[in-house]
C-alpha cells in the first residue's frame, strides 16, 4: 500500500502543468463552443498532442503509445482534468485503435492506426440499432458477402460525430443461425462509401451530435473485416470493457464540483451564500465523499489492470457510480443555476443577463441523462454485476 | 370526508381534458413553442370563450367563482399538455392580485378584459439576487408628486414579453430583504421608461428583463396598501404554488402512463422489458410516488379551502414532494424509454423541462425544505 508520488512522477506533473498551460490557448477553447469551428478545433487540437507523443497514453509502446505507467497515467487524467482540457474524442484513439491493434492484420495496422494517431481520420460507432439498445447481440444490419467485398444493409442509431466521420466501426450481422452472438462481425467501413446516408437525431439539449446511419447496399472490402468473421462479438466485448471504464469520469467530476463550489460561494439567497446553507453543503458532501471512494475504486482496477488482470466485471461498477456521480453533479449545478437553468444559449449574452452558467448547466444536466442509458445501460450493468462477480 | 368533486367542477375539468385532447396535441405545442411569442392568442381566445379564464374571479366581474379546488383542476389538464398560453402569469397571479388587492376601479377595469381574453398581465417579483426570497427586493418606487416614480430591474418575468400591464413589486421603505415596506404597483409596459429584453426558456416560455428607468405612475397604480404588498405576494404565490404543483401533478400523470405503455410494448432480449422485475418495481416507485404528490396537493388545498392555520406548512410540504416527486418520475421516464428518451423529437424530454421550470419556480425542494425545518423545528 503505498500511493505516494516519487520525485519522479512530481517532475513529470509540472512538465504536463506547463504543456496544458502553453497549448490549451483561450483562442482554442473560444473555438470549441461554436458549432461551425468545433470539429476543426478538435482535430488542431488532437494534433498538438500528437506532436507532443501524448495522443494515446492507453496505446502499448509500439503502437505510439507513451509508455507511461499506471502512475503517470493517472497523474496526466487529473491534471487534464483540472486545467479544464477537454478529452480526446474516443472512438478512434480510445475504441477501434485498440481493438485494431489488438485483433487487426499487419496490413491492417499500417492503415489505420498512424491516421488514427495524428487525427486525419474522424471515426464513429456503429453498434445500437433502434431494435436493439441494451440487447446489442439482437442487432439486425446485415452484411453479406459478394466475392471480395460485403455488401451491407442496415440502420444504425445514436451515432456521435457521425456527421463528421470519415470512417465507421460497425457490428454486423454475417449469420443468423445459432446464438445471436455467434454470427456477428466487426467491419470497418469508409464513411465516404456509395449508399451510406446520415440523419441527424437533434437531442434533449437541444444539440446535434447524435445520428442515425443508413446502409443501402454499401460494398465494403472483406480486407476491413477485423479478425474472424462471425467472431465479431468477441472482439465488441473487449473494448465495451474499455469504453465503460472511461465513462465514469471520475477527474471531470472533481473539476466539476471545485466549480460548483465558486458558484455557491457567489450565487446567494437572503443574502446569504448558497455554500453556507446546510443543506447545499450537505448535497455538495455527500458527492465529494462518493467521489473520494470512487478515485480510488478506479485506482484499485487501474493497478490491477496493470499487474496484468483485464477490466472486467469491476468496469461495470465504475460505469454505475461514475455516471451516478456525473449526474449528481450535473443536478447539483442546475439546482445552484435556479430559474436561470432555463436560459436557452444564443438569446441573451451573459452581461446581459447577469448571470453565466445556467445555459451550460442546463446543456450538461439534460445531455447527461444519456450516460445512464449509453455504452450498455446502468441496468444492464448491474445484471452484469450480478451475474459474473456475485454468481447469481 | 369527502374527495369527490362537484358534478360542476366534473365538466369544468371534462372541458379542459377534451380540448387538450382534441386540439392541443403535441404538434401544436411544439409550433406555438416555437413562435415568436411562445403562446398562442388564437388558443388564448378559445380558452375565455370556454370560460376558463374567468375561474378565479368574482361573479360581480362577470368571474366564475371558483374555488383552489377548480383552479387545481384546470391547471392538472393544462399541464397534460404541456400548455405554453399564460394562465399561470395572466391569470392566476396577475388576475389573482388584482382580485385581492385591486383598487373597486382597477378590477372593474381590468378583470373583464382578462376574462374576455384582450388583456396579458405578468408579476414581476424576481430580482437577480433575489433567488427564493419574494421580499429581497432593490427596485425602489419613491413617492414623487401624486404618484410614484420606479427604478429598478426585474428578471424572469413570466409572460412578460406579452403583458399589457404588469404588476411589479418595489420597495418604498425599509431595509433589502425586510417584508415591511414592499408595495405593489400597476404599470402598463407602453409607460416611458419601461424597458423589456425578452428571451425563450427550456420549456418554450418566452420570459423578460424588465428595466424601470424612472418610471412614473400615479397614486391610483398602488394595489393594496402603501407598504403592505408582502401579505398580497404571499397570498398569490399560495394560489399559484397549488397551481404549479396541480400542473405538476398533471404532467407527472402523463410521464408515468407513457412509459408505463413504452415498456409493455418495448421489446429486448426477446420479451417487453415491462416483465424485468428490476423495471417493475421503480415504476411501481414513480406510480407512488404521483400518489404521494396528489395527496399532497389536495391535503393543501383543503386547508387552503378551509382556511386551516397549517398553510405555511402544507405548502412546503407541497414543494418539497413536487421536486423530488418530479425529479423521481421524469429521471424515471428518460431512463426507460433509453436512447429515445434523450431525443427532442419525443415528449418526454419536454416535459421533464417543464418540471425543471416549476421546481424552480417559488423556490426549489431544497429551499421549501429548509423552511418546513424552520417553522417546525426552530426555535
Amino acid at each position: 500500500m503505498d500511493t505516494k508520488f516519487a520525485p519522479e512522477d512530481l517532475a513529470f506533473r509540472e512538465e504536463v502543468r506547463a504543456f496544458f498551460d502553453e497549448a490549451y490557448d483561450e483562442e482554442l477553447q473560444s473555438r470549441f463552443k461554436d458549432l461551425t469551428t468545433f470539429k476543426d478545433a478538435v482535430i488542431e487540437w488532437q494534433k498538438r498532442l500528437y506532436k507532443k507523443g501524448w495522443i494515446a497514453p492507453g496505446w502499448p509502446k509500439e503502437y505510439g503509445g507513451t509508455g507511461w505507467n499506471a502512475t503517470q497515467k493517472f497523474i496526466y487524467e487529473t491534471e487534464r482534468s483540472a486545467a479544464g482540457v477537454r478529452d480526446v474524442i474516443p472512438f478512434g484513439l480510445n475504441m477501434v485503435g485498440p481493438v485494431i491493434y489488438s485483433f487487426g492484420t499487419e496490413e491492417q495496422k499500417e492503415r489505420f492506426l498512424p491516421r488514427i494517431l495524428s487525427s486525419d481520420d474522424w471515426w464513429c460507432q456503429g453498434y445500437s440499432e433502434t431494435g436493439a439498445g441494451s440487447d446489442l447481440a439482437s442487432l439486425k444490419t446485415r452484411a453479406v458477402r459478394e466475392g471480395d467485398e460485403y455488401v451491407v444493409s442496415g440502420a444504425k442509431i445514436w451515432t456521435s460525430y457521425a456527421q463528421y466521420a470519415d470512417w465507421i466501426f460497425c457490428l454486423v450481422r454475417t449469420n443468423s443461425e445459432g446464438k445471436k452472438q455467434d454470427g456477428i462481425s466487426f467491419l470497418l467501413i469508409d464513411m465516404h462509401s456509395p449508399g451510406i446516408k446520415v440523419n441527424p437525431i437533434v437531442s434533449i439539449d437541444n444539440h446535434h451530435s447524435l445520428n442515425e446511419v443508413e446502409f443501402n447496399d454499401v460494398r465494403v472490402p472483406v480486407a476491413n473485416l477485423i479478425g474472424e468473421q462471425d467472431k465479431g462479438w468477441t472482439y465488441a466485448k473487449a473494448l465495451l470493457a474499455h469504453e465503460r471504464t472511461a465513462i465514469a469520469g471520475v477527474p471531470d467530476s472533481k473539476r466539476s464540483l471545485t466549480e460548483i463550489r465558486s458558484f455557491a460561494a457567489r450565487e446567494v439567497n437572503g443574502g446569504k451564500s448558497l455554500l453556507s446553507d446546510p443543506l447545499f453543503q450537505k448535497r455538495l458532501s455527500d458527492i465529494e465523499i462518493e467521489l473520494m471512494a470512487l478515485e480510488f475504486t478506479e485506482l484499485r482496477v487501474l493497478a490491477s489492470v496493470a499487474s496484468g488482470g483485464a477490466p472486467g466485471a469491476e468496469s461495470s461498477l465504475l460505469k454505475i457510480k461514475g455516471t451516478e456521480m456525473q449526474q449528481a453533479v450535473q443536478e447539483l449545478r442546475m439546482d445552484l443555476a435556479a430559474y436561470y437553468q432555463g436560459v436557452l444559449p444564443n438569446e441573451l449574452s451573459a452581461e446581459q443577463l447577469g448571470h453565466e452558467f445556467g445555459s451550460q448547466a442546463r446543456q450538461t444536466y439534460m445531455y447527461g441523462r444519456a450516460s445512464t442509458i449509453y455504452g450498455g445501460s446502468n441496468e444492464v450493468q448491474k445484471n452484469i454485476i450480478a451475474k459474473a462477480v456475485l454468481g447469481l | 370526508m369527502n374527495f369527490d368533486f362537484t358534478e360542476e367542477q366534473g365538466m369544468l375539468r371534462d372541458s379542459v381534458a377534451r380540448y387538450i385532447q382534441d386540439s392541443y396535441d403535441f404538434d401544436t405545442r411544439r409550433s406555438i413553442a416555437a413562435s415568436p411569442e411562445g403562446m398562442s392568442h388564437e388558443h388564448w381566445q378559445t380558452f375565455a370563450e370556454l370560460g376558463w379564464l374567468s375561474v378565479p374571479f368574482a361573479e360581480e366581474h362577470g368571474g366564475f367563482g371558483g374555488s383552489p379546488v377548480d383552479i387545481m383542476l384546470v391547471m392538472e389538464e393544462l399541464g397534460k399538455g404541456i400548455v405554453l398560453e399564460p394562465y399561470l402569469a395572466t391569470v392566476v397571479l396577475f388576475g389573482g392580485l388584482l382580485e385581492r388587492g385591486g383598487s373597486a376601479a382597477q378590477q372593474a377595469e381590468l378583470i373583464p378584459r382578462i376574462i374576455e381574453g384582450s388583456c396579458q398581465g405578468a408579476f414581476a417579483y424576481l430580482e437577480r439576487q433575489s433567488r427564493h426570497e419574494l421580499a429581497d427586493i432593490t427596485t425602489t418606487a419613491k413617492a414623487q408628486g401624486d404618484g410614484y416614480q420606479i427604478n429598478g430591474e426585474k428578471v424572469v418575468v413570466f409572460n412578460g414579453a406579452n403583458a399589457d400591464y404588469v404588476i411589479v413589486s418595489a420597495r418604498t421603505s425599509g431595509e433589502q430583504s425586510a417584508t415591511d415596506g414592499i408595495t405593489l404597483l400597476l404599470v402598463p409596459t407602453d409607460a416611458a421608461g419601461v424597458e423589456r429584453v425578452s428571451y425563450r426558456l427550456m420549456d418554450g416560455q418566452v420570459v423578460s428583463n424588465i428595466v424601470f428607468n424612472n418610471v412614473e405612475v400615479p397614486a391610483e397604480s398602488v394595489i393594496g396598501a402603501e407598504n403592505g404588498g408582502y401579505t398580497l405576494i404571499n397570498g398569490v404565490v399560495t394560489i399559484a404554488t397549488i397551481a404549479l404543483a396541480a400542473e405538476a401533478l398533471g404532467i407527472m400523470g402523463q410521464l408515468n402512463a407513457k412509459t408505463l405503455e413504452y415498456t409493455k410494448t418495448r421489446k429486448q432480449f426477446g420479451v417487453a422489458i415491462g416483465s424485468f422485475q428490476a423495471l417493475q418495481h421503480r415504476m411501481v416507485d414513480t406510480f407512488m410516488a404521483y400518489e404521494q404528490t396528489k395527496s399532497l396537493l389536495y391535503r393543501a388545498v383543503c386547508e387552503l379551502d378551509g382556511q386551516g392555520d397549517d398553510i405555511a406548512a402544507c405548502i412546503h410540504a407541497l414543494k418539497v414532494m413536487v421536486d423530488r416527486s418530479g425529479r423521481l418520475i421524469f429521471g424515471e421516464a428518460i431512463q426507460l424509454h433509453g436512447g429515445m428518451g434523450i431525443t427532442d423529437e419525443l415528449d418526454i424530454g419536454h416535459y421533464a423541462k417543464r418540471l425543471m421550470m416549476i421546481n424552480t419556480t417559488f423556490g426549489d425542494g431544497d429551499y421549501h425544505q429548509a423552511q418546513f425545518n424552520q417553522l417546525r423545528y426552530a426555535g
